[in-house]
């Protein structure tokens, strides 16, 4: 899971164009690349891609901060679900 | 071990399809009976990739210089390890890996993609001319479909790189663009095109709220609101006011009561950037900066949009109007590729 999420954002932000090293801790949002498109491709893919529902309430932006939290958000939300 | 039929041959090239090393040797050979065996089990249904360590436009001109280019499905040439390039054709193709046959003549990378992934049938590339005999390359029915398999797969992934077009302008592509964002409060002559907005863009709308020019005249008028219009523009010309956001503002807090963009600019970022600068301006002055969003079925996106800008809900009306906070933490700088004109009197809020 860890590896899909990171290879999605690896191949949909833009910033990894130039050999931009980034860290599953590390915050996304504050490098200034993440648009409206990526943030609605990115919900769209975690829906689909793990089976679950991101309610208006979860869609907090800690909780999609970095590849680590997402992580720890999809399971949460996986456990929740099962 | 498994004994599913194979969906997908995984090859090397250097020495496997081809004699020789392509960084290496002057020329390189096709093996013997390569694209007999390449077109049979294509034939058959059974679909073509590969996994290279190779520079992916060399490799790919040799393969067109062998004609045998267009059996390859999500071809994976370049510097990554076996059971990665393995893993992304099996997601590409969306089939188990127990149907994937990987064929290289180094047993380095034969072990490395099966201590990975245990399912892959991994063969050593002296052994290729057997494939076409061997009972897991032998469907039971070959059927219309599995003639048609590779093409339906070649317009997925038509269809896949036209949406990736749409979607990911990349960030040096964005830099030659030039683009120029100019914020600035809405003048008279302004309104009309706001209220086309309003009225079209439905998606990116936070409230669903249309606006006809007299009713914002109003608005823009009253002392405590201003009307914010925003216009891309880039080398090829003006893409025209394509945000508009209604504030309205009081001694402890600004509330954004309507944000929309049209959807022809979503990719660029601007949404992000407005957000930035209203952030920004709101933090230096100290006060709070708060959202209006209804749910009107169709603008999720925007729900998204303001989520993803730092905005979590806060109150919820009666009515269905959701009132949202922002944290005025981790700002996003503006990007490089787009410079940011504000000309908005911030002071006189």
């Amino acid at each position: 899971m860890r590896e899909q999420i990171r290879g999605f954002i690896e191949s949909n932000l833009n910033i990894f164009d130039s050999d931009v090293q980034f860290n599953d801790g590390d915050n996304i949002f504050r490098r200034g690349f993440v648009n409206s498109l990526f943030a609605v491709q990115l919900i769209a893919y975690l829906e689909q891609e793990f089976s679950i529902t991101i309610a208006n309430e979860d869609m907090n932006i800690n909780n999609f901060s970095s590849v680590d939290k997402m992580v720890e958000f999809v399971e949460l939300k996986r456990d929740g679900n099962g | 071990m498994s004994e599913l039929q194979i969906k997908c041959v995984v090859w090397d090239l250097d020495d496997t399809l081809w004699a020789g090393t392509l960084l290496e040797d002057p020329k390189v050979t096709l093996k013997p009976r390569v694209p007999d065996i390449i077109r049979e089990l294509d034939g058959r249904g059974i679909l073509h990739s590969i996994a290279s360590r190779n520079e992916y436009a060399h490799a790919m001109d040799q393969l067109k210089s062998f004609g045998l280019h267009e059996y390859f499905l999500y071809p994976e040439i370049g510097w990554d390890a076996k059971s990665i390039c393995i893993q992304r054709i099996a997601e590409n193709l969306n089939i188990g890996y127990d149907t994937v046959l990987f064929v290289d003549d180094q047993p380095f990378e034969r072990d490395e993609v099966a201590s990975v992934h245990g399912d892959v049938w991994c063969l050593d590339s002296s052994r290729y001319l057997d494939l076409p005999d061997h009972p897991r390359l032998k469907p039971r029915y070959v059927t219309r479909d599995s003639v048609m398999r590779r093409t339906m797969y070649q317009d997925d992934v038509r269809r896949q790189k036209d949406e990736e077009t749409f979607v990911g302008p990349q960030e040096s592509f964005l830099r030659e663009l030039n683009m120029v964002m100019e914020i600035s409060e809405a003048r008279e002559e302004d309104l009309l095109r706001a209220e086309e907005l309003t009225y079209r863009t439905n998606q990116l709308n936070a409230t669903g709220e249309t606006h006809t020019v007299e009713s914002l005249n109003d608005i823009r008028l009253r002392d405590n609101h201003k009307i914010l219009v925003c216009e891309l523009a880039d080398r090829y010309g003006s893409y025209g006011k394509i945000g508009l956001a209604l504030l309205e503002f009081g001694s402890t807090a600004w509330r954004l009561k309507l944000l929309l963009f049209s959807c022809r600019v979503m990719a660029k970022g601007v949404g992000t950037v407005f957000m930035s600068q209203l952030r920004n301006a709101a933090k230096e002055r100290g006060v709070q900066l708060m959202a209006d969003f209804r749910d009107t079925g169709r603008n999720r996106m925007m729900y998204i949009t303001y989520a993803f800008a730092g905005f979590s809900e806060k109150a919820k009306q009666d009515d269905g109007m959701v009132l949202l906070e922002n944290q005025l933490t981790d700002i996003p700088p503006c990007p490089d590729y787009l410079e940011t004109n504000v000309n908005v009197d911030w002071s006189s809020l």
